[in-house]
C-alpha cells in the first residue's frame, strides 16, 4: 500500500471534518483539496480513526463493505481501484422500513450480495475459495451510500476517509448457502416506484462477488487487521447507484435470493 | 408508397444481403415510410430467401430494451423472420465473411410446443406453450450503411437479423426464473457485460406475448417448433476473426460461439 504522509494531528483534523459531515449531514469539499499529497494509506488512517471514535461511543462493528468493485461503479465514480469501509449497527435498517433521508446528504441505493462469515479470514493472499470456505451463508442487501463530498465528486483517498460513502444498509430477502448457488450468474433488478432503474448480474462485481470479499480481506491485512468470524460483509454494488428522495419506494429483486424493499421519508 | 415500390426496396435489400454490401438508409430516400410498409418490405426480402430455397424456422424480437428504444425513439419492439440459412449449431464456427458489419447479442431463445395465435395472448400463455428455453447468440447485421438505422430501416431489413446459434443446454421456464436469471457475457475469457431477463420488456415472456399478438394481427402464423429469439440481454459486442464469446444464463447454462474470417466492413 501507499505511504502514510499525514501527521497524527492531520488525521485527527480530517477525521473530525468527515465525522462532522456524516453526523450533521452536510457536504464538504474533498479532502485532497486541502491535502493534495494525501494517499490511500492516509485515507485508511482517517477511516480507522473514524471507526475508533464510533466504537468508543458504543456503536458495534457489524462488518465491512467492499466498494467500487464493479466496472459500472468505477466508471460512474471515475476511480479504478476498489476500496473498503466498515459497518456498524447504527447504519443497519430493517427490511421494509421507512428510512429517513433528513440525516443524509444525497443518498443513493445499490444492490449487493452480502456474505456472513463463520471463520476468521486473514490476508495477504486471501483468494475466492478461502472466502467461500469461510462463508456461513449469503443474502441479498441494499446499501444506501451517501458521499459527504459535494456533488458525489471525490478521489480515492477522500472516499476512503469518508468510509467508502457508507451510510445505511438493509439486509433481507432469503439467506442461502453459497454452495447451493452459482454466485456469478445471479440476476438483479432494482425498481424505484415500480419502474426498473438498474439491472445486472452478480459477475459485474469483479467477476464473482467472493473475489471482492477476498480483496477486502487483503486490504484489511495491509492495515494489520483480519475479518472476524460472524462478520456481515457486503461485496459491492452489482448495479450502478440510484439517487433516492423522500417518497421513493425501492425494491431490489434477486434471482434465488428473494427481494429487499424499503421506502424513504423526510 | 405503392406495392411496386415496396417490392423494389425488398428486392434491393435482398440483393444487398446476397452480395454482402450496404445500401443507403431507406428513410433518407422515402421519408414517409410507415411501419406497416417497412414490414411489407421485410416480407418481400423473406419471400426472396424462401424462393431461393430457404425455409422459415422462427422469429426474432428486437428493440426490446429501454436503451435501444430510447436510441430509436420507438417504444415497442419489432420483429424479423428467422430462415434456415441463418442457423448455426453450437460448436460450429461462425463464418464472418458471410456478414457485412456484424455484432453479437446474448439472448434467451424460446421453442414452442403449441401454436400461439394472437391477439389475446398473455405472458402466462407463453409459459404454458413453451417447450424449452435456451441461451443463444444472435449475430445482428445491417444491410444499411454504417448501421444508420431508424425503426423503418431496421424493420425493412428483417430487424437487422444476421445469423444465430442456440446453445445445446435446454431449460424449462417453469423451473427457471427467466425474469430474474442473470446473463453473463464473456469475450475471449474476460467479462464483457452482464444483464438480466427483465431487461427484455420486463420479462422475455412479455416480449414473446407481444410477438404472438403482433403476428396475430398481421395474419402471420406462429407455430409449435418455431424458434423465438426474445431480445438482447447484453450490450452489443463487436466480433472479429478469432473471437470467442460465452453467454451464461443463471440457473440454465451457457452458449459458446467462435468466429472466423472477415466481415465485409
Amino acid at each position: 500500500m501507499s505511504q502514510l504522509t499525514l501527521s497524527r494531528a492531520d488525521i485527527a483534523r480530517l477525521c473530525e471534518r468527515v465525522e462532522g459531515a456524516q453526523l450533521g449531514a452536510y457536504a464538504i469539499p474533498k479532502l485532497t483539496d486541502d491535502y493534495p499529497a494525501m494517499t490511500v494509506a492516509d485515507g485508511y488512517a482517517v477511516q480507522a480513526e473514524l471507526r475508533r471514535r464510533y466504537l468508543a461511543r458504543g456503536h458495534r462493528l457489524t462488518g465491512w463493505k467492499a466498494g467500487l468493485t464493479s466496472q459500472a461503479k468505477m466508471r460512474q465514480m471515475g476511480v479504478n481501484v476498489p476500496s473498503i469501509g466498515f459497518l456498524t449497527d447504527h447504519m443497519a435498517r430493517p427490511e421494509n422500513s421507512a428510512i429517513t433521508t433528513a440525516d443524509m446528504v444525497h443518498p443513493r441505493v445499490e444492490c449487493e450480495i452480502a456474505f456472513v462469515t463463520n471463520k476468521v479470514l486473514r490476508g495477504p493472499g486471501c483468494v475466492l475459495d478461502d472466502v467461500l470456505a469461510a462463508t456461513a451463508y449469503v443474502l441479498p442487501a441494499v446499501e444506501i451510500i451517501d458521499s459527504r463530498f459535494s456533488g458525489f465528486k471525490f478521489d480515492l483517498p477522500s472516499v476512503i476517509a469518508d468510509n467508502g460513502s457508507s451510510a445505511r444498509y438493509v439486509g433481507g430477502g432469503r439467506a442461502r448457502y453459497a454452495q447451493d448457488l452459482d454466485l456469478r450468474t445471479l440476476g438483479v433488478v432494482m425498481e424505484k416506484n415500480g419502474e426498473i432503474v438498474a439491472m445486472a448480474a452478480s459477475a459485474a462485481v469483479m467477476g464473482h462477488p467472493a473475489a471482492a470479499i477476498a480483496m477486502l480481506v487483503n486490504i484489511l491485512a495491509e492495515q494489520g487487521e483480519e475479518l472476524a468470524a460472524g462478520s456481515f460483509v457486503m461485496s459491492g454494488g452489482i448495479t450502478e447507484a440510484i439517487p433516492v428522495k423522500p417518497g421513493d419506494n425501492v425494491i431490489a429483486r434477486f434471482q434465488e435470493l428473494g427481494s429487499v424493499s424499503m421506502r424513504f421519508i423526510e | 408508397m405503392d406495392d411496386n415500390t415496396i417490392r423494389r426496396y425488398g428486392d434491393e435489400l435482398y440483393e444487398a444481403w446476397l452480395a454482402r454490401r450496404t445500401v443507403p438508409p431507406l428513410l433518407q430516400r422515402e421519408p414517409d415510410i410507415t411501419l406497416d410498409q417497412a414490414y411489407g418490405i421485410q416480407l418481400r426480402t423473406i419471400e426472396r430467401r424462401v424462393a431461393a430455397g430457404e425455409t422459415i424456422v422462427g422469429k426474432k424480437i428486437g428493440v426490446t430494451s429501454k436503451a435501444v428504444q430510447d436510441f430509436l425513439g420507438v417504444y415497442q419492439p419489432d420483429f424479423g423472420q428467422l430462415t434456415s440459412g441463418m442457423v448455426y449449431r453450437e460448436g460450429e464456427t461462425i463464418d464472418l465473411s458471410r456478414l457485412i458489419q456484424p455484432k453479437a447479442e446474448a439472448e434467451l431463445a424460446f421453442v414452442l410446443k403449441e401454436d400461439l395465435s394472437g391477439p389475446g395472448i398473455t405472458a402466462m400463455d407463453v409459459i404454458r406453450a413453451t417447450d424449452y428455453v435456451a441461451p443463444c447468440f444472435e449475430i445482428v447485421d445491417s444491410r444499411i450503411t454504417d448501421w444508420q438505422i431508424k425503426i423503418q430501416d431496421t424493420v425493412a431489413d428483417n430487424a437487422s437479423c444476421g445469423v444465430y446459434v442456440i446453445g445445446k443446454t435446454r431449460g424449462d421456464p417453469r423451473r427457471i426464473d427467466i425474469t430474474l436469471a442473470g446473463m453473463v457475457l464473456e469475450k475471449n475469457g474476460e467479462l464483457f457485460s452482464t444483464g438480466v431477463g427483465a431487461a427484455v420488456q420486463g420479462s422475455p415472456a412479455n416480449a414473446v406475448a407481444w410477438l404472438a399478438n403482433t403476428l396475430g394481427r398481421q395474419g402471420i402464423p406462429f407455430r409449435a417448433g418455431e424458434v423465438i429469439l426474445s431480445g438482447s440481454q447484453s450490450a452489443l459486442v463487436p466480433v472479429a476473426d478469432g473471437d470467442e464469446l460465452v453467454c451464461t444464463v443463471g440457473g440454465l447454462g451457457s452458449c459458446r460461439v467462435k468466429f472466423a474470417g472477415r466481415s465485409a466492413v
